[in-house]
């Protein structure tokens, strides 16, 4: 592997977002909570969602991880607010497409900065690590819709 | 092939293990995991071929000469392992699949039988998960009461407490010789004389010890001894379970199945002696001559050779890792307590990002808690970088390490 593809990996937006991570912290309002841990390594997040109807009025995520762990579930919080159960579904279902290669997804703009995390994919072992928070979305909105 | 001490020669040891030969990811592999497991030597590999292409067949049972050569192999083997152990008798040595069956074995039948409400177990926060859960499966059975060793913050034992937390409802003390998260060589003897003033047994996980130092049950004067094969160079799946005649004796089964019976009636049967009461089932008869095969390795190399290659090149890797801004080493700070492992943390980069950063440079590390939850807990953090040696790594390796690190340094320091 070269250092190229480490750059690809370790983009200046996801340190960011590692370093300084958006919608951390609790949510009082969650009318849902789900926490997905990788018991291999430790990676852990706690996402909580205030959902109203059908619709993602608000996303807050507690926990701890590596870069890619973090970054990604700092972005996705950011994406889903506003959005619709099934549009947040769409964007899970794009993110995973975009985890196993596909090029399209990755210049996808309505992936915002998730974009960012596309050189993900040439690193198998890691991608775990990014699909984290979309794991704990996928369980949020099956949760949600089938409360039983 | 290896002789004395002088002649240790880490080149030549480095071409009886062919993995170390490769390029991975356009580098030369650096394998610093060997506390995970360790790579196998020619002869380990060759043992194991030999045994499959020329003697293979099941043991105790034929009357045929490839049977009575394989059981002439495999309890060969386990004369092998006794006689290295310090063990006054083969039949002590029971074969498992590795450090982690051999713990559940005593957990299951000992600590089923003997253990009742009220009787407490002496562990230490620095476990493998494997001598701790196993534990607590027996606690939640019987009504035994857990307790704990703590550490020190340099990742020591708390043997000041020792005293206060052996009482006479102790029972067993479970614990590890060395540390697989940190490297920590405990002072065992000073337990061990402590339990057994007590009147508790010992049992010691050896898997961190075997594959850097000499092992005698009877000096050590344990009861029980655990340890895997495959961290010493020799295969997977091959473990040893050593303990006491008498009380190998005194346990229950296992595992039931054939190998382990005497006579087997409609409602009750009789079991085979030690050892193969506790080996239901057709063994690792090649794992076990490999493991064989990894003692006379380890011996033919040396113990004091081992050990006094490895105690530079940990004395070197502190050094050179000291050098790196923003790195912190856990555990021991003097090389003499500690073995084979260096754990660490680089700034604000994660052990998953560090383990990915250097193995584009082909150096393999391990990063998480090391199936050591416990120790993570005590230094508040939830994974570490962990690099881990064997006999046959070597300066340049450590060189190579540190060049990583510092692309992880430039990666994350910017």
């Amino acid at each position: 592997m070269s250092e190229l593809n480490l750059n690809s990996l370790y983009q200046q937006l996801i340190l960011e977002h590692y370093r300084k991570p958006r919608n951390k912290g609790e949510l009082p309002e969650a009318t849902v909570e789900i926490h997905m841990a990788n018991p291999v390594c430790g990676d852990e997040i706690r996402l909580q969602l205030q959902i109203d109807g059908d619709r993602i009025v608000e996303a807050r995520h507690v926990g701890q991880g590596c870069s890619i762990s973090q970054a990604a579930v700092s972005m996705m919080t950011n994406l889903i607010k506003g959005k619709s159960l099934s549009e947040a579904e769409g964007l899970a279902d794009r993110f995973t497409a975009m985890m196993h290669g596909d090029e399209e997804v990755a210049k996808d703009r309505t992936m915002g900065d998730l974009r960012a995390l596309k050189g993900v994919s040439k690193f198998p072992v890691r991608i775990k690590c990014a699909l984290l928070a979309f794991d704990a979305l996928q369980e949020a909105i099956k949760k949600t819709k089938d409360p039983s | 092939m290896y002789q004395a001490v002088s002649t240790f020669d880490v080149n030549k040891i480095r071409n009886e293990f062919p993995v170390l030969n490769q390029v991975v990811n356009g580098k030369p592999l650096t394998y610093l995991d060997s506390a995970a497991t360790a790579q196998k030597p020619r002869s380990v590999l060759d043992v194991l071929g030999k045994y499959y292409r020329e003697d293979n067949a099941n043991v105790h049972r034929g009357i045929h000469e490839l049977s009575r050569r394989a059981t002439l192999a495999y309890e060969g083997a386990r004369g092998r392992v006794a006689e290295w152990l310090g063990a006054s008798d083969p039949a002590e040595v029971i074969w498992t699949r590795g450090t982690t069956e051999s713990i559940n074995l005593v957990a299951a039948t000992w600590g089923f039988d003997q253990l009742k409400e009220g009787d407490e177990i002496l562990l230490t926060t620095m476990e493998h998960h494997s001598n701790i859960v196993p534990w607590q499966l027996v606690a939640r059975r019987t009504g035994a009461r857990l307790r704990y060793i703590e550490l020190d913050d340099e990742g020591k034992l708390r043997l000041d407490e020792l005293d206060e937390l052996l009482t006479d409802r102790t029972r067993l003390v479970a614990m590890t010789q060395v540390s697989n998260a940190l490297g920590t060589v405990n002072p065992v003897e000073r337990v061990i004389e402590a339990a057994h003033a007590r009147g508790a047994l010992v049992l010691l996980d050896g898997a961190q010890a075997v594959p850097h130092m000499k092992v005698d049950v009877r000096e050590l004067d344990v009861d029980f001894y655990a340890f895997s094969s495959h961290k010493m160079c020799g295969p997977t799946g091959a473990g040893v379970l050593w303990a006491r005649r008498e009380i190998l004796e005194g346990m229950s089964p296992y595992q039931g199945g054939g190998e382990m019976i005497g006579i087997v009636g409609r409602d009750e049967s009789s079991w085979a002696d030690i050892p193969h009461k506790f080996e239901a089932g057709t063994p690792n008869i090649a794992g076990a001559v490999g493991a064989a095969a990894a003692v006379d390795f380890m011996e033919q190399v040396g113990y004091e050779a081992i050990k006094e290659h490895e105690t530079g090149l940990l004395r070197y890797a502190l050094n050179r890792l000291a050098q790196i801004p923003d790195l912190s080493v856990y555990g021991p700070k003097d090389v003499r307590e500690r073995s084979g492992v260096i754990a660490f943390a680089l700034g604000d980069a994660h052990p998953h990002d560090i383990a990915t950063i250097l193995d584009s440079e082909g150096v393999a590390i391990r990063a998480g808690h090391h199936c050591a939850q416990l120790v993570m807990k005590h230094f508040g953090v939830a994974a570490t970088a962990r690099a881990s040696f064997s006999l046959y790594n070597t300066t340049d390796d450590v060189d190579r390490l540190v060049a990583g690190l510092q692309v992880v340094h430039s990666i994350f320091g910017r």
